[in-house]
């Protein structure tokens, strides 16, 4: 049994008059202590398919389990403990911490709402989780602007650490620090999923970062999962159009290699309505049969899917 | 006589050095990457150039020639001659840059009219040619549009459009796309090349992401706590990274062309932080540098010229490299 299993799943906001699906029948599963990369540009669906996931915003239609328990409409006392089961890291951690509250004070709340150990077992913990995550020991009496970028993501990263949750979803974790902070806190994370046993839900755009991060990476574009493989068959042999453009476009760090025209025109532009495929009118390779009929998410084999046509 | 020199710079704010004695200069038509980390003083650098500093920021001394002209002896009037005329500069993010009430078609003749004696019309004509300049599609039909009514990526090209439309000597590009998606960040970088060989600018292009200085810059000029670390051309800087900051970046960057996995090895890090050298005397990169010698704690290294037209402030570096003459580097 898969520690997380989503079945065609929807999200839908209200844009005017008009509904926005942000998240159009994904499914999915995360195994235990696995990584799963979830890629895709801005406005694919990507950060509300992991808020939808974490109950934080209502779904629409489809199905989320836990460990097997089907918790899509558990109201919130029910919905408690599998909290503590799966926490989130977000992209931003300044603006996800009270700037009134000392560390300690947003540590203990966490441990508090669980009612997890009297004060004296809560306290070694906290000093625990603090040291684990690479803070300076005194750290917990101290408020988030004492922090830089990178140890801010460090009691973010404590927070969602401190309730022992068995799946983390991180938002973009170490999109917002900079290239000597990012492979700290990517190498905090590896060693933590090592000891703890932590699966991770990886929600980034960055490529290059998932590529070293994820045991298995889906590619969403306009709401779907357009691709799907293990990390090391999706870089030697990427079906999707949209996939393959997306690895070209980024920029090696080699200038001998040299760079090729632009793979893809256009943005991904949300408030369309689509016949056919969602990518026809970016894709190089259409066909009038991408302009009328949807492609599945079909097979290819040893994990490999993807929903193209002709991949 | 190179296009942009800028000459042992330095810029002051209340309590904070943000650019201590930056020398480097741009030459016509190439593309020069200012690389650094946040907070590095590269923005700064931008902003000196363009006199458009925040109020308690004092330019505490240097010396900024534009073909020759110290840009700081120049009244502000003369400078706004300079501003979009000799010099542009395109930010971030263009929608804190464009006025959300008025047209694009408005935002641009303005430009235009402020430069130049144009009719209403003609104005309104050339802003056509120049949203078609940087491929935006129906440009006619644009020209009436609000910014919120465009992507990101369409509003960048506004933005290089107007920063274009006089065109200027030279192009600061202040992130031009990190807040672009990957796809859209190859489109605008694509356009800003073929813009600086058609127009024969210069552009000096301030980033954090190597693979982006890597594909479209010539030389590269590496900032660390407001000094420049290192200078070169972008293939032996590639080839052969000299300061142990640079170094240090290029290991810690995960590359996406290099078949590296957690399961299989572990990223190297740059330990500490910028902070790490706060109130210390000597390199301020020595507490987080894996080779820094006791020297390095005393006294500030200069910028050393190497051969094959690099430079590095490290003098363990300098020594490996077989001194000034660079011995080892042949």
């Amino acid at each position: 049994m898969a520690l997380l299993s989503v079945r065609d799943l929807h999200t839908r906001y209200a844009v005017g008059k008009q509904q926005l699906r942000a998240v159009d029948g994904v499914s999915f599963e995360v195994g235990r202590g696995e990584t799963v990369g979830l890629v895709g540009e801005s406005g694919c669906g990507k950060s509300t398919l992991g808020k939808t996931i974490l109950r934080l915003v209502p779904s629409a239609e489809g199905t989320i389990e836990l460990d097997g328990a089907d918790i899509t409409h558990l109201g919130e006392g029910a919905m408690a403990p599998h909290r503590r089961r799966m926490q989130m890291i977000f992209q931003d951690p300044f603006g996800s911490l009270n700037p009134r509250q000392t560390i300690r004070t947003v540590l203990d709340t966490a441990l508090k709402v669980h009612r997890l150990g009297n004060g004296a077992e809560r306290e070694r913990q906290l000093q625990e989780i603090v040291t684990r995550v690479g803070l300076p020991s005194d750290s917990l009496d101290r408020y988030p602007h004492e922090f830089s970028g990178g140890q801010r993501q460090r009691i973010g990263i404590a927070r969602a650490l401190v309730l022992h949750p068995a799946l983390i979803v991180c938002d973009e974790p170490v999109s917002a620090l900079d290239v000597s902070i990012q492979a700290q806190i990517l190498n905090l994370l590896i060693d933590l999923k090592r000891e703890f046993g932590l699966a991770y839900l990886f929600i980034s755009h960055d490529l290059s970062v998932v590529r070293y991060f994820a045991d298995r990476v889906l590619v969403m574009y306009f709401g779907r999962i357009v691709e799907s493989a293990s990390h090391a068959t999706l870089w030697r042999d990427p079906r999707h159009p949209y996939t393959k453009a997306l690895f070209a476009a980024v920029p090696s760090a080699d200038p001998t290699h040299k760079r090729v025209a632009p793979p893809i025109k256009g943005e991904l532009v949300t408030t369309e309505q689509v016949r056919g495929c969602r990518f026809h009118s970016r894709c190089p390779a259409a066909t009038d049969r991408c302009r009328a009929e949807e492609p599945p998410l079909r097979s290819l084999g040893e994990g490999h899917h993807a929903a193209c046509h002709y991949a | 006589m190179s296009l942009l020199t800028v000459d042992k710079l330095s810029v002051a704010f209340p309590g904070h050095v943000a650019v201590r004695e930056a020398s480097f200069s741009i030459e016509s038509g190439e593309t020069l990457a200012l690389v650094g980390e946040s907070g590095c003083g590269k923005s700064v650098t931008a902003f000196s150039v363009m006199r458009l500093l925040p109020s308690n920021a004092r330019i505490a001394s240097g010396r900024i020639l534009l073909e020759g002209t110290d840009l700081l002896s120049l009244s502000e009037p003369e400078m706004r001659e300079v501003r979009g005329a000799k010099v542009s500069l395109i930010q971030q993010e263009p929608m804190t840059s464009l006025n959300p009430v008025l047209s694009i078609g408005l935002q641009i003749t303005e430009v235009i009219r402020r430069h130049e004696k144009l009719s209403r019309r003609a104005a309104r004509a050339r802003a056509v040619e120049l949203l078609d300049l940087v491929r935006i599609p129906d440009a006619h039909r644009r020209l009436d549009d609000h910014p919120h009514n465009l992507s990101g990526g369409m509003r960048q090209r506004v933005m290089i459009a107007m920063a274009v439309a006089c065109r200027p000597r030279l192009l600061i590009a202040d992130e031009p796309t990190t807040a672009l998606d990957v796809t859209t960040q190859a489109q605008v970088l694509d356009l800003l090349d073929d813009l600086r060989r058609r127009l024969g600018m210069a552009v000096l292009l301030i980033t954090h992401d190597l693979g982006v200085v890597a594909q479209w810059a010539d030389r590269i000029a590496v900032m660390y706590a407001g000094r420049i670390v290192e200078q070169g051309g972008i293939e032996p800087f590639f080839a052969r990274p000299l300061h142990p900051y640079s170094r240090g970046l290029l290991g810690a960057r995960v590359d996406v062309d290099a078949d590296e996995h957690y399961s299989k090895n572990r990223l190297s890090e740059i330990p500490g932080s910028v902070g790490s050298a706060a109130g210390q005397a000597g390199c301020s990169f020595a507490p987080r540098c894996p080779v820094a010698e006791p020297a390095c704690r005393r006294a500030v290294p200069p910028l050393v010229a190497l051969p094959d037209e690099r430079a590095v402030a490290c003098p363990v570096t300098v020594v490996l490299a077989g001194g000034p003459h660079g011995a080892a580097l042949r």
